[in-house]
């Protein structure tokens, strides 16, 4: 009964945030909503008994990625209004109809039960405790090779991105004459 | 009543449609970039909602590897726009044309 207390006050709250970002003029008021939407789905994962996850996507996501996002925004301005005339002729409609479509059959597959959810023993399941100790086991045992790339990708990501900011247009000309 | 898994696939799948409609529909780079990280967002609440039903610890990693490619992309992604910025004083996708044949 809790659950279903919180996951409707969740659910509900993360799809206002995702209209909002959708719908939003301002991309701050975007940025808000998405906030909301991180905010909501940390709230489920705690439900799951996720912890660790619960814990990283407030830190991460809610906190530096959310922070990062609004330093751009107030970077490179946000008094500049979106041109919103449709270049493509009935482009909103079309993707209206189309996102609707794609929406509708997922949920058409889940309701209908096509998706068994049976695991590998069979019978009731304890809900996984997602615990620090308990996710890094896998982490570092079954996935240790997935987990030094994503430290390559983040080396090289970071390298990028600085290459990207140092290197304005027509500096690395002038460094050669 | 319980919440089963499907409640939290539905939500997800909502909230996965929603991000793909603003992608499609915006145009302000920053904002088509809020609608990828929702998409992200959907998808990692399905790990974590099917790892909850089969009892395994598997879709609470995945969500890590999602999240650390997410970061990534953001990093990269907005260094790009303000890249892109600087030189055209513009974040709308639709004025950027430097690529075209």
């Amino acid at each position: 009964m809790v659950e279903l207390v919180l996951f409707v006050i969740t659910a509900v709250a993360a799809l206002a945030g995702a209209v909002t970002v959708v719908t939003a003029r301002n991309p701050v008021h975007s940025a808000m909503g998405l906030f909301g939407t991180l905010f909501s789905l940390a709230v489920i994962y705690v439900v799951n008994l996720a912890h660790l996850v619960a814990a990283v996507q407030v830190i991460v996501y809610a906190g530096a990625v959310m922070t990062l996002f609004l330093f751009v925004i107030m970077l490179i301005g946000v008094d500049k209004a979106e041109d919103t005339s449709e270049h493509l002729p009935r482009q909103r409609t079309l993707v209206a109809v189309l996102g609707a479509a794609v929406g509708l059959v997922v949920v058409a597959l889940i309701v209908s039960g096509r998706f068994v959810w049976v695991p590998a023993g069979g019978g009731d399941v304890e809900i996984p405790n997602g615990t620090v100790q308990a996710v890094a086991e896998p982490l570092f045992t079954t996935w240790i090779l997935a987990f030094e790339v994503t430290a390559l990708l983040l080396t090289i990501a970071a390298a990028g991105a600085i290459a990207l900011a140092y290197f304005k247009r027509g500096l690395i000309r002038e460094e050669h004459e | 009543m319980t919440v089963g898994p499907g409640w939290y696939m539905t939500l997800a799948a909502a909230l996965f449609s929603i991000g793909a409609i603003g992608m499609l529909v915006r145009r302000n780079a920053l904002v088509m970039f809020m609608s990828i990280e929702l998409m992200l967002n959907a998808v990692n609440l399905t790990f974590v909602a099917a790892g909850r039903a089969l009892g395994t610890l598997d879709g609470q990693v995945s969500v890590f590897f999602v999240l650390v490619v997410a970061a990534a992309e953001v990093v990269v992604g907005l260094a790009i726009i303000v890249a892109v910025f600087r030189t055209r004083a513009t974040a709308s996708v639709d004025e950027l044309s430097e690529l075209k044949g």
